[in-house]
This record gives structure tokens, sequence and C-alpha cells, in this order.
């Protein structure tokens, strides 16, 4: 799939520079991809591979010192980047939400559960008290929360990580959005409460036709819920295609260590097949490609070049030898 | 072994806790400023005996209440002029800074030493201890410091020591109050739990295992306890409860000045702006420390 | 190998049969205040726990959060005592030894904790963490600890010139290896290792485990590790024992466990971990409600809540954990009365 005029958002050459002018560091560095609308694309990465960043950069909640550029930063027919603070705000307020990693913190506690959400529906929306009430208890079942009457008058503290994040949700699909971000939306919780959670979320999602951005470290969670993938790797995405190719024949090597060294992949052997070192921070990234270090296949033209993205639009790799159907990269 | 191909270590450059914290520190401007000028009293008052030109209890009897060198009047002899029994201030002020620093130091260290091992105590053991021990601090901390300060002072007899002794005691529950709430933070942490598994005792766990990592808020604490030790002491002083004449104290020379205050501004205005400074120096490099500790202690 | 530190008389095959750990009816009951009036209620983290492991051998704990994972953890390694139990360490009940003997055997039994950020004394540096356990104990010299550290800095895949760093300077993965080195420093019998890996990245969560696996065969040891990542447990572990509300619900090999679940919330677990290959997935269970509080939990089989299979005799009775064939054994009623749909004899 290929981004067109009707792409809900499209993203290209999105950048994210932190620290000085002189020595600047790139948490992001020209990410490009789009969401269809009633498609979940998966965002997969290590701890560190910008994933956070990126989607705050959407939602223009990078403060200084840090630094966004694109190319293009399209939310339908919509330029983020033209558009005003205000402007800006309504548009991620009415038709793009976010959920966080953290349900507990997410949450006032000083206000009721019930408050919070109709507050939400009251920015975006209007109505009067009675009206929001409504809405809210109707919300709040929608989230599959048991008896939201009463549950409405909770405070945050009184309610479990899976409920709080049920809550999240509730005020997340408060407006309508049409594009949903979820930032590592079960990380925080149980595995049966995150297969809760994911099927909750993949419901809606299918319900209300949206776009669900799910940022996860999870390739599992991605492979089994994701319709698109795109792999990040410090600051920069390796690979993007379909959920089902990636994870069947994975072509940059990056993606392929990471699915061997998960204990799933070596049943029955003893050890795992470990890559080798750890992602490069601030100050240590590698000349060329970025993996070179750690990536088995390596070659002195790795050391020194930075590959581009090859392939087709849609499944394209950061490689200058992507693997083959067999896994073995092609000279 | 075949794991070492595994691990590729890339760790980033050795950087010792001091140096990173040095590197921090020099960045804050003000904080530079007031290290650099504490550093500048702390030699004067070192070799106070080299640096000063007269003695501070030398009385120039013809040279009564001369004004500073530069204004009307003024005499070369005597940069910043002399008092009213002809006392030469700049020499005082040398002298007073050797007196006021000693005392904050031991002032600071007394309540500091005594501060941290009650809060340890109050806060590994808890209990009954902890109880005794806060209610204590609650205690001294709801009368107003310098009263407090006072009516120790006036049971004891007013001397340099004694007013000493009063301002640590009355320092004393800030610093047990901040060892105790930092000790109860660390106490659960995994690495003091490591080392309960490996056998350690109350003592290595308390000092040890647990102290070093309860400095950095002391030290800024300290710092800042410097600046109020020298102020409250100069209160004292100026009050007639702490030092006794003719030592030249600042916060006493400033006392001694009061009835020159219309006529010889310079008697005055000296000795309460190197109070001013010196305190300000000490809060500059107090927010400095708290600044370049803090990032540390965020990790 | 040649390595003077490690006295591994016993052989495996000795060790086999009987446990090197276990313990016997396990009960840790924290009194908690409920607010102002309130009588205090009891939080019964652990309720009446058996477990048991062998030289060599690995046994996993696996279950949601707050069903008393860590709480075990900290009674097998003594940071807290039982409320009531047994614990026995080669054969000699721990709880009832003179105050010596104890300590002495305490050495024998190390833990490794889940944040390696947090597990590292950041004011000291890698030689001194190391060296503090034989420092407290030991009669060693300075230069033969410095060697000892050294030895079990190499053994873990670190560098000599680690040793005078500070933790800050290291990676998660690699601060794990060294709360690892530090947990063999006075040469452990069992090593508890409560969450290990789960604070990782992937690709370092591999890198992690492989030298775990390593360790354990060269050196002997055994394993308790505490898990909520299934597939990990799958991978390392030879016992499982699945736990739900302070309670053994589900204990068996490995194997078994994974290919025939019979608790239905040791199947819930499993049909709810992710899967990359679509053909390691199984249809997703979706249980309804949450986890309930350890603090008033339910009357009956404390799962009966969620549970699809309830009936009237679970909101009741307590089901006991009853052994089945081989070493596996189940606590639920939809066992002992036949009537679970997916167990097919
Ligand atoms: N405000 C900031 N200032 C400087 N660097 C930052 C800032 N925010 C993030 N970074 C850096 O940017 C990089 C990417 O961070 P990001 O939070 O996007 O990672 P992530 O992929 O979300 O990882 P995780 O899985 O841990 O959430 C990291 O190296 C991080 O340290
Ligand atoms: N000192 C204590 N006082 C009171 N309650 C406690 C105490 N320690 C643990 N608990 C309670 O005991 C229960 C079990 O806690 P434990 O930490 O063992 O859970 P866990 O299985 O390790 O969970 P997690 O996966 O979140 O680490 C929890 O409900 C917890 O709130
Ligand atoms: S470009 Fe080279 S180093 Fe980078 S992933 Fe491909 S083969 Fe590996
Ligand atoms: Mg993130
Ligand atoms: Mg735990």
């Amino acid at each position: 799939m290929t981004e067109t005029d009707k792409s809900l958002l499209v993203v290209h050459n999105l950048s994210v520079a932190f620290g000085t002018k002189d020595n600047p560091f790139k948490a992001v560095d020209r990410v490009s991809f789009h969401v269809e609308e009633g498609e979940v694309l998966g965002i997969v990465g290590e701890s560190g591979s910008g994933k956070s960043v990126s989607s705050l950069a959407l939602m223009g909640l990078i403060d200084f010192p840090g630094r966004v550029t694109a190319d293009e930063l399209r939310f339908k027919t919509t330029d983020l980047q033209t558009l005003n603070e205000k402007a800006r705000r309504k548009i991620t307020g009415d038709e793009i939400s976010m959920i966080f990693q953290d349900p507990m913190t997410s949450l006032n506690p000083s206000y009721t559960v019930g408050n919070q959400i109709m507050e939400a529906i009251e920015v975006h929306q209007g109505g009067s008290k009675k009206e929001r009430m409504t809405k809210a208890i109707d919300l709040l079942r929608q989230v599959g929360i048991p008896a939201p009457e009463s549950r409405i008058n909770s405070y945050p503290h009184q309610l479990s990580g899976g409920m709080s994040q049920r809550v999240m949700i509730a005020m997340a699909i408060a407006c309508d959005p049409r594009l949903l971000i979820a930032d590592e939306p079960t990380t925080a919780l149980d595995v049966t409460i995150q297969a809760q959670i994911i099927e909750l979320l993949l419901k809606l999602q299918r319900e209300k036709q949206m776009g669900l951005v799910l940022i996860t470290h999870d390739l599992a969670l991605v492979a089994e819920a994701a319709d698109r993938v795109v792999v990040m790797y410090a600051g920069q995405i390796v690979e993007t295609g379909p959920a089902s190719e990636i994870f069947k024949a994975p072509k940059h090597p990056y993606t392929q260590a990471l699915m061997n060294s998960l204990p799933e992949s070596s049943e029955g052997k003893d050890r795992l097949n470990a890559l080798p070192g750890v992602v490069p921070g601030a100050n240590d990234r590698p000349q060329g490609c970025l993996l070179n270090p750690r990536c088995p296949y390596a070659t002195d033209r790795c050391r020194v070049e930075e590959p581009e993205q090859y392939g087709p639009r849609g499944r394209q790799v950061k490689c200058f030898y992507p693997l083959d159907e067999s896994g073995r990269p092609t000279v | 072994m075949t794991m070492t191909s595994e691990t590729q270590t890339t760790v980033r450059m050795p950087q010792t806790p001091l140096a990173e914290f040095w590197s921090y520190f020099i960045q804050n401007r003000g904080a530079l400023i007031g290290f650099c000028f504490i550093v500048f009293i702390v030699l004067l008052a070192i070799f106070a005996n080299f640096v000063a030109p007269h003695h501070p209890h030398e009385q120039f009897r013809d040279f009564i209440l001369v004004p500073p060198a530069w204004a009307e009047g003024g005499n070369a002899q005597f940069w910043l002029g002399t008092d009213g029994v002809g006392r030469d201030i700049l020499s005082r002020l040398i002298h007073g800074a050797r007196l006021s620093l000693l005392i904050g130091l031991v002032i600071v260290s007394v309540s500091l030493v005594l501060g941290i091992c009650l809060g340890l105590i109050a806060g590994y053991f808890g209990g009954f201890a902890d109880v005794a021990i806060m209610r204590f601090s609650d205690i001294l901390l709801s009368m107003p410091a310098l009263l407090l300060a006072i009516a120790i002072v006036a049971i004891l007899g007013p001397s340099i020591v004694n007013s000493g002794l009063a301002l640590s005691l009355v320092y004393l529950p800030h610093y047990v109050r901040l060892t105790r709430a930092s000790v109860l933070t660390e106490i659960n942490k995994d690495y003091v739990i490591s080392s309960r598994v490996a056998g350690a005792g109350a003592l290595r766990l308390m000092f040890i295992v647990i102290l070093p990592n309860c400095l950095a808020p002391l030290i800024v604490q300290a710092t800042l306890g410097f600046s109020n030790a020298i102020l409250d002491m100069a209160a004292l002083g100026f009050l007639g409860l702490g030092a006794q004449p003719p030592l030249p104290e600042w916060g006493s020379m400033l006392a001694t000045a009061r009835e020159f205050i219309q006529s010889a501004w310079w008697v005055v205005t000296f000795p309460g702006l190197i109070i001013l400074v010196t305190v300000l120096a000490f809060n500059l490099m107090g927010d400095g420390l708290r600044d370049a500790l803090d990032p540390k202690l965020k990790q | 190998m040649s390595e003077p530190i490690m006295n591994q008389t016993a052989s495996a095959e000795s060790t086999k049969k009987a446990p090197i750990m276990s313990g016997v009816g396990l009960k840790q009951h924290y009194p908690v205040k409920q607010g102002f009036m309130k009588p205090p209620g009891l939080v019964k983290a652990l309720d009446g726990v058996n477990f048991s492991v062998e030289a060599g051998k690995t046994l996993a704990v696996v279950g949601e959060s707050g069903c008393g994972k860590s709480t075990l953890a900290r009674l097998l390694t003594m940071i807290e005592l039982p409320t009531e139990g047994e614990l026995n360490f080669e054969g000699k009940n721990l709880l009832t030894l003179d105050r010596e003997t104890r300590k002495e055997l305490r050495q024998r039994i190390q833990i490794i904790f889940q944040n390696p950020y947090g597990s590292l004394n950041p004011r000291k540096k890698v030689g001194s963490i190391l060296e503090e356990p034989l420092v407290i104990n030991g009669k060693l010299t300075k230069a033969e600890r410095k060697e000892r550290a050294l030895n079990l800095l190499q053994k873990v895949g670190l560098k000599p010139e680690h040793y005078d760093r500070y933790p800050h300077m290291f990676s998660g993965g690699q601060r794990q290896r060294i709360a690892i080195a530090r947990g063999l420093m006075m040469n452990p019998k069992v090593v508890v290792a409560d969450e290990p890996v789960s604070a990782l990245d992937v690709s370092v969560q591999a890198q992690v485990l492989n030298l775990m696996m390593d360790l354990q065969q060269e050196l002997d040891l055994a394993y308790v590790f505490i898990s909520h990542d299934l597939s990990v447990v799958e991978h390392i572990a030879d016992k499982v024992m699945v736990m739900y509300l302070g309670k053994v619900v589900e204990y068996g090999a490995t194997e078994d466990i994974f290919t025939h679940p019979q608790h239905p919330y040791t199947r819930a677990l499993l049909s709810s971990t992710p899967r990359i290959d679509p053909e390691h997935r199984i249809e997703k269970i979706q249980l309804t409600g949450e986890l309930p509080s350890p603090l008033n939990p339910p009357s009956g089989c404390a799962f009966h809540g969620r549970c699809e299979f309830a009936n009237e005799r679970c909101k009741v009775e307590t089901p006991a954990l009853k052994d089945k064939t081989g070493e596996s054994s189940v606590a639920c009623f939809g066992i002992d009365e036949n009537r679970l749909p997916y167990i097919d004899r």
C-alpha cells in the first residue's frame, strides 16, 4: 500500500534533533510513513529507537530545545506544519488522539474519572452537563467497564491498571478521532489484561474505521495486531512492509536478528541467537549504516556509506544487501 | 568463552563522578563566581596575619573615624577608614573573616555530623527511635530559630562558643529531616537489599552503603547552612550575645558601629557589605551545587 | 575448568533426586492499615506455597502482578522471614537453625533483581560492589578478593578494565551482568532471579539469558526464575509453578504445562502471550474482569470470578493442589469433576 491523497496521515522525512546546533543528536532521523483509514500501523523498535519522540513530534509536543523538521506532515488535506498553535491543537485534540504507556500517571489523581472524561468532551464538543454525563457513561460502557454508572464517580487510585487504561481509551475516543496513536498502551499491564486491552483497541478501530498507530517494543504483539509494520533502529526506519510479509521473511538484518533473539524462535535449542552489542546512544553512533558494528553481514561498504531505502514503495529496506526469502543477504 | 564475543562492549568513556560533577558545576556562572569569592575569602582568612595592614586591635588614637582612602580626608594608610576608637576597618574585616568562617564551619560541621547520625538512626531503625528523634526535631523547629538561640545563650552566658553551640542545635533538625527522608527513599532500593543478602550489618548498611547516596542534598543544605550560620552569628553578635569586644567579628563590628550610622557611613557599610556578599556567594554556590548534583541523582 | 573458586564436589547425579532447596506451606501475611477507624486488614501475599528445586535445574514462577512472586523471592533469600512454613536448604530447615549456621548457609542463596538501574550502588565502583560480600564474610586478602572479582567479571563477559568504573557508565544489560557476577561471588548453590530480563531490550535479553544458561551448566546452579513472560519461561525452565493470588494453581514440567495446560488460568495465560509465528498462536481466551485484590480475596477458588468453567462449588470451596500423573499437580475442581472440555482423556 502506498500513500495517496486519501491517506489519513502522511509523514515525509520527519527529523527531531536534540542537543546543540554544532553537535546535534538526531533522536528521529528522516522518518517517513503513512497511515490509512481503518488500518493498524505498528511501529516497533528497541528502547531509544525514537518511537515515542516521533509520535510526540506528530502531536506537536516536542518542546524547545528539540527541533522538528519535515518535508511533509499532512493530516488528511491539512498541512500540520503551517498551522498555528491553536488550529493545530484543535486538530490534535479532535481528530488525532493519543494514549500513553503509564495509565496510572496519565490521569489526574484529584478528579473523578467522570469529571475527566466530561472535561474532554466539553473542550471539543460542548453540550449540557447532563448530555456530557450520558455520553461519558456510554463511553465507559464502550470500553468495557462494568457498572459504568457507579464507576464514573471513582477516583483514579481506586482503579486497577487495566481499568485506568480503559478510562484513558474512553477519553481518547471521546471526540471520535480519525487517528489514534497508542504509545506502548499495554507495557505496564499483565498479559491477560494486555490481551483484553489490545482486543478492545482493535474492536474500536474496526467499528469506527479509525487509523491506529500501535507503538511497542513487543514484536510478537505487533505481529498479531498490526496490518503494516515499521521497524525502527536508532532513530531511523530500517524496514517497512505488511506485517505478514515482514514476520515471514524479514529483509533487514536487524529485523531478522530481533526475531531470532526471541525465545520463541529457538525452540529446542539451548542458547538463544542473541544479537551482540547494544543500541548506540547519543555519543557512539557509528559511521555508515548504524547497524554495522552489530550486523553479521556488514562489509566495508556498510562501515563507510549509509544505505538508502531500497525496494518498492510500501516494502522498503534500508540495507545494501536485503535478505532474500531464505534469510541470506543478496549481493 | 563464547559469551565474550556477544558483549562487544561499547561503554561510554569513563568519567568519574567528580569529573562529571565539576563539568556541570563550572557551566553555572553564578556558582563559579560564588565559589571563587569563597576561595578568595578563605585565603584571606588563612593568611590574615600577612595580608592585613595592621593588627585588628591596634588603636590609632590620632586617626579616629578616618574616612576610606578615596574619600575626602582619607588616609592611604587606612584603605577602608577607621572606626570609633581608631582601628583599621580593613584589618578587622580580614581577621573577622577568619573568625566568621571558622564559626560557620564549626556550627555546620557539628549540626551536620549530629544530624546525619540522628537521621540515619531514625530512618534506618524506625519505630520508637524514629518517633523520639522526629518529635525532638519538631519541637526545635516549632520555635523561631533566633529566639531559641537567644534563649540558649541567655542561659549559658554570652560568648562566642556558647552562641555557636546554640546555633548548632537550632540547625540540627534540618539535617536530621533531610537525612531521614533520603534514608527512607534509599533503604528499600535493590542495592541496599543486595547488601543485606550479602550479610551486611546495620552499621555497614547505614554508613557505607546508604549514606554516600544521601550526601548530595546534605552538601547543598550545608552550603546554604553556612550562610545562615554567618548571618545568625552576626545577628547574635549585633545583639551583643556573640563575640565580645574587642574580637573582630563582623556582626559585633556592626553593633559597635551603630552610633556612627549618621556621621561615619563607612563604619557600618563595610561590615554590612561583606556579610551580604559572603552570604550571597554561599547561596550562589549552594544553588550551583544543587543543580550539578541533581542530574546524577536522577540516574 | 580449572577455576579454583568452584568447589562443586557433589556430582550432578547424586543431587538429582534430593532437591537442594524446598519450601513447605510457606505463608507470608502482611497486616495493612485500612484508613482511620477501620480494623487493620491482612494481605495474604503468600498462602501455603510448596516448592522444590534441584541443583542444575530451573524452577520458573509465573503469574500476574501482585500474585506474590517477589514475596516468595524475599522469603527464599531470607530478606524476610515467613509468617509460617518451612524452608529447607540441603536438608536443613533454615528457619530453625542457629544464627551462625544460618548466616553461613544464607550465602549460598543469592538474588538478582529486575531493575538493573536500582540494584547497583551508584556511589561504588564495580570492583567494590563485587567485593562487598567477600569483605563482609570472608577472610580473603585484598589481592585475593580482587583476583576473584576480575575472574567473575570475565566469566560474565565483561573486561578487567570495567573493574574501576561506576555503574552509570554501563548499559542495562551490562549492569545485569554485573549483578549476576555479584550474586556468584559467594559460590551460591541457588540463585533467585526476580524478573532478571524484564527491563531489558529483546536483543540484550537474549544475551543475558544465554549467560544465565551457560553459568548454570558450568556451576551446576539451581535457579528460581521469576517471570511474567511465558515465552522466556518456556525456553529456560525445567519446572513451572503458576501462581494466582498467593497460591499455586498449577505445577509441572515445562513441556507438560506448555503443551497440555490443565488449569483454566494457565490456559488463559498461555493464550494471551503474543506469538510471532502464526502457527504457535492458539485461540485467545479472553478473561473477563481483573485480578482481584489480595486484601479481600474472593471466597472459594480465587479464580472463580474470571473462570468460564466456574460452578457453585467453586464459589464456596477452595480447591487443593492435587497430584496428577507424573510430577504435576493442579488446583481445580473442574479437573476433579472431569468437566473441563479441553482436557480429553
Ligand atoms: N527531551 C529530550 N532531550 C534529549 N534527548 C531526548 C529527549 N527525549 C528523548 N530523547 C532521546 O531520544 C531517543 C529516542 O527516545 P524515544 O523516547 O523516542 O525512544 P523510544 O523508542 O520511545 O524508547 P522506549 O521503548 O524506551 O520508550 C533516546 O535516545 C532519548 O534519550
Ligand atoms: N510489605 C508489604 N506490606 C503489605 N503488603 C505487601 C507487602 N509486600 C507485598 N505486599 C502485597 O503482597 C502482594 C504480593 O506482592 P508481590 O510483590 O510479591 O507481587 P509480585 O507477584 O512480585 O508482583 P509483580 O509482578 O508486580 O512484581 C501484593 O498485593 C502486594 O501489594
Ligand atoms: S547495510 Fe550492512 S550493516 Fe547495515 S544492516 Fe545491511 S548488511 Fe547489515
Ligand atoms: Mg517510548
Ligand atoms: Mg515482583
